[in-house]
């Protein structure tokens, strides 16, 4: 199969984010980027199915400034085959524009499958995904828990709120990836050399109008210590209401 | 004056709790913008328009019904396309819907049949003027919180769950019915199945609610209380500490701690564990925090955001049956 | 992990690559794993397979043997992020790549690389190295061990070695040998020798209290028959093993740094959480201290590690100045490893830390390959040019 996995540069999840003095972005330094972890779900998932269903190509497509080499590389050496990098000085948070970028250079790549992480860590929008589907006008999963193509269709499980579906569409198709669907795996020393033999082309990204700017980016108010709401299954109530309101889980 | 379409979302023909949130959203927009009209949108199999009642409770002065017998199942294309198709024929400032399994997949298709902007998991709009609104979004796993702008006369809102409260405004709305605006049959995705609770077993490492047993449940069947209150949040693991999974109550791959797994879950519940510094290496870095246990001295409370103190044989069976009714959106 | 001096603006892109990959490795295979293994005295040989899946064995040896070919910067990372997990899984990486593949490379001929190279990258071979005897350790000049030629070029070995890493796991032993009954250092070859051989045998030392979850074994020969194969080709007097010895501290210098920066983030998180009259102890200034000191020697071995690195891989470098490394890096890693320990307080001499294991460890890791003692008379005569060796 023919197989593009479009993927996001982010920072490590697990740091502690400054906001950065012009207040409409984050400090960058001492921040660790990598391919985001929906997305190296995602290319995992590529990976597995050419593997299991014999050859093919996987492409890996990102949007974003030179940096983002380094992650193309990355997925390259999990095993991809080559990369584009749809070039521009900025990500903009308007999922709409940079899917226009996306789908001017995937329509007429001949992809059966294209694949996305559910969402990226630093947006948290999941609209990407959907939305270049939509521009190609191909069938489109959303955070999909299992994937199987089989005799030129898809099978897919998604979580919802409480319940799960399972969907059958038909190909070409776009898929977005959510967690325990694969573990990625460790690219491999030979891999990591032999990427940088793999090619990677640039071109410009072709955004659409960016209609959405950030205006401010804030820090939410520090962790509170510790307090205990009440005793008993008599405090259940106010633990779900806080759950649902302050802590906004549930 | 500018008028607010809501999608606002069913399963088989009950209305989800979201849909009365993204109402109330849209109620609010609508009266910040010179009092303007709040249209919702239901789709689903016949019997869905009986949703119309609490939607105009809630402030839906129309309610726009689309009933085919081919819509018992969600059917995210004839609902994008129904969305779009209505708001092609009429004037809208703004399309609403949840930040939800189904709003993920409807949102950005709206958005591209429309080419307006969407900006997705929206927890507050705080101002309209003109084509911008300003709106916030949290990023970064919820460490960010971002300021947006939206420059557009037409943009797709998202709405996160739980953030925006449904308010009563109370109204009878019209109800206008309408054709589904593409074939139900002609698909390219088809729901073959929806499994209810259904949730194959999430890794420590993915989940992102886990909930972890101590020694403070006595005795290794006691852990099915631990598994029940996982699965009520559906998207749960079952963890467990260093001296239950040295007990064998539990496998050695559950252990949370300085020699086990290392977590941050948006959600971690610790049932009966004391909060041992090797177990807190483990898993401090958690979003919310929640401890049940007996004794109001143990040292998980220091860490934890809500803290029960109480016999967990009590507190969490209530708490399951309290997060199963949450999760059903009663 | 805590980058104070931004030393990864110092990497390449494939370094950090390659740093990453073994660091998720270890963090996710070996270190839910070692304490346990440790406290058994197992060496955990079941991470061969994924090691190698990884490419770490011989990782700076070409590719054309199914190595990876990397810089010996990115060489030193790996040893680094395997000695973050235990120096016992580091110690069978380094002798499986400097001690066993690197000689068979250096010294032996087409024929036995191609043969011996790519299954020792892909783990399905394991190797050990032969040089130290009971009773010759820092003197390996004085080596008993021997082996005769025959009338037919085959060979006859006769000896024992001692304080061999691998020795009873591996398939193949890189064993020096005076030959010919020769007493001078100058007649020492390596040979290839299988560890099936008739004569040939392996006996784990028992009773370590350091290196747990490593294996260590005695080597015994007697009357050893070798094909004349066997024999390096390219091996020649003490300086070849020396060689060895040079390619395998570089790696150690790295190595050290590896379990310093564990104990070093083991100590930092667990000052930060553990309360004692009522606030964290990291609060207290004589944690601080410990801190600091660790922070500072690291940033310091991390320099002298890293610039090492570029002048091997400029051919610039000498065997004194991985003296200097090694001496230096374990040293510090020893004191970090107690110092950590301690910080621990009780908890401190537990498996379920690192910091007592590596603590231990290292006791073994400043004696062999050069005991810190004889760096120091190495970098002596290097800037005194008198030898206190004798």
């Amino acid at each position: 199969m023919k197989i593009a996995v479009c993927i996001k540069r982010t920072p490590d999840s697990e740091s502690r984010f400054r906001i950065a003095a012009s207040s409409t972005a984050i400090d960058e330094t001492g921040l660790k980027f990598d391919i985001d972890d929906f997305a190296s779900y995602a290319v995992e998932v590529a990976l597995q199915l050419n593997e299991k269903q014999g050859p093919g190509e996987v492409v890996v497509y990102a949007v974003g400034p030179d940096a983002v080499q380094e992650t193309l590389r990355k997925a390259m050496s999990m095993g991809v085959d080559r990369a584009v990098q749809l070039k521009t000085d900025s990500v903009p948070y308007d999922g709409l524009a940079v899917a226009k970028a996306l789908a001017a250079e995937l329509a007429g790549g001949g992809y059966d499958l294209v694949l996305f992480g559910k969402h990226a860590f630093d947006t948290s929008s999941g609209v990407v995904g959907t939305a270049t589907a939509e521009l190609l006008g191909i069938a489109c999963v959303t955070a999909a828990t299992k994937l199987d193509i089989a005799n030129g269709k898809g099978t897919a499980r998604r979580e919802l709120e409480g319940a799960a579906e399972t969907v059958e569409f038909s190909l070409p198709a776009a898929v977005t990836i959510d967690e325990g669907i694969a573990r990625p795996r460790y690219p491999s020393l030979k891999g990591i050399m032999a990427a940088k033999k793999k090619p990677l082309e640039t071109k410009p990204a072709q955004l659409g109008d960016v209609r959405i700017t950030v205006k401010a980016l804030q820090l939410p108010p520090d962790r509170p210590a510790g307090r205990i709401i009440g005793e008993g299954a008599a405090a259940v109530p106010e633990l779900i209401r806080l759950l649902q309101t302050e802590a906004k889980v549930l | 004056m500018a008028n607010v379409l809501v999608f606002a979302e069913t399963r088989g023909v009950a209305l989800r709790k979201v849909a009365l949130e993204a109402t109330t959203a849209a109620r609010a927009l609508a009266d910040a913008t010179g009092g303007g009209e709040v249209h919702a949108l239901v789709a689903g199999p016949p019997g869905v328009g009986a949703v119309a009642e609490q939607l105009g409770k809630h402030g839906a002065d129309v309610v726009v019904v689309v009933e085919h017998a081919g819509l018992a199942n969600f059917n995210c294309e004839v609902a994008a396309a129904s969305v779009a198709a209505r708001v092609k024929g009429a004037s809208y400032r703004a399309v609403l819907l949840g930040f939800s399994a189904q709003g993920r997949d409807v949102g950005p298709r709206v958005a591209v049949k429309l080419d307006a902007p969407i900006v997705a998991d929206v927890t507050a709009i705080q101002a309209a003027t003109g084509d911008s609104l300003i709106v916030q979004h949290p990023g970064y796993a919820n460490k960010v919180i971002a300021t947006l702008e939206v420059k557009s006369p037409l943009a797709v809102l998202s709405v996160r769950p739980s953030a925006i409260t449904a308010q009563a405004a109370e109204r009878t709305a019209r109800v206008d019915t309408m054709a589904p605006a593409a074939d139900p049959a002609a698909s390219r995705v088809m729901v073959k199945e929806v499994v209810e609770g259904g949730k194959g077993k999430i890794d420590l490492g993915d989940a992102p609610v886990i909930v972890a047993g101590g020694r403070g449940l006595k005795a290794a069947e006691n852990f099915k209380i631990v598994e029940e209150l996982a699965a009520a949040f559906g998207n749960a693991a079952v963890g467990a500490t260093r001296a239950v999974t040295d007990d064998g109550w539990r496998p050695h791959s559950d252990q949370i701690g300085q020699t086990g797994r290392q977590v941050s879950p948006q959600l971690y519940v610790a049932v009966g564990i004391s909060g041992a510094i090797q177990h807190l290496a483990g898993m401090r870095t958690s979003k919310t925090i929640v401890a049940i246990n007996k004794d109001k001295e143990a040292p998980i409370f220091k860490v934890a955001d809500y803290g029960i103190v109480g016999d967990v044989m009590e507190v969490v069976p209530a708490l399951t049956k309290a997060v199963h009714e949450a999760k059903a959106g009663h | 992990m805590l980058d104070f001096y931004n030393i990864d603006s110092l990497l390449t892109e494939d370094e950090r690559a390659v740093r990453d990959s073994v660091r998720r490795f270890v963090d996710e295979r070996v270190l839910p794993i070692i304490g346990k293994a440790y406290v058994e005295g197992r060496f955990p040989k079941e991470l061969v397979p994924e090691m190698a899946e990884l490419g770490v064995f011989g990782a700076n040896l070409p590719e054309e043997y199914g190595c990876a070919g990397l810089n010996n910067v990115a060489y030193g990372l790996i040893m680094q992020e395997l000695e973050r997990g235990d120096s016992g899984v580091r110690s069978f990486a380094s002798v499986q790549g400097a001690l066993a593949m690197y000689p068979i490379y250096a010294f032996g001929s087409d024929e036995q690389k191609t043969k011996h190279l790519p299954p020792m990258a892909k783990g399905e071979v394991i190797g050990c190295f032969g040089l130290t005897e009971p009773d010759y350790g820092s003197n390996p000049s004085g080596m008993i061990t021997m082996a005769k030629e025959q009338k037919d070029g085959t060979w006859v070995l006769n000896g024992s070695k001692m304080w061999i890493t691998n020795g009873s796991a591996a398939n193949i032993a890189v064993v020096w040998a005076k030959t010919n009954g020769d007493p001078s250092d100058k007649s020492i070859r390596g040979f290839v020798v299988p560890t099936n051989s008739k004569g040939f045998k392996a006996k784990d030392q028992k009773g370590k209290l350091s290196l747990r979850a490593s294996d260590t074994s005695e080597l015994v020969f007697q009357d050893v028959e070798l094909p004349a194969d066997a024999i390096l080709p390219k091996s020649g007097g003490l300086k070849s093993p020396l060689m060895c010895l040079t390619q395998a501290r570089y790696g150690i210098s790295w190595g050290a740094i590896g379990a310093a920066m564990a104990c070093f983030e083991e100590a930092v998180e667990y000052a930060k959480n553990r309360v004692m009259f009522d606030r964290p102890i990291g609060g207290f200034q004589i944690q601080q201290v410990r801190i600091a000191d660790m922070l500072t020697e690291i940033v310091k071995a991390q320099l002298v590690s890293l610039h090492l690195g570029r002048m091997k891989d400029d051919g610039t470098f000498t065997p004194q100045q991985v003296s200097l490394a090694k001496r230096n890096n374990v040293s510090i890693a020893t004191d970090i490893a107690r110092e950590a320990r301690r910080l621990l307080g009780a908890n401190g001499i537990l498996a379920e830390y690192s910091a007592m294991r590596h603590m231990a460890n290292l006791e073994s890791v400043y004696t062999y390959e050069g005991t810190h003692d004889v760096h120091s008379l190495i970098l002596g005569q290097a800037v005194t040019g008198l030898n206190a060796f004798k």
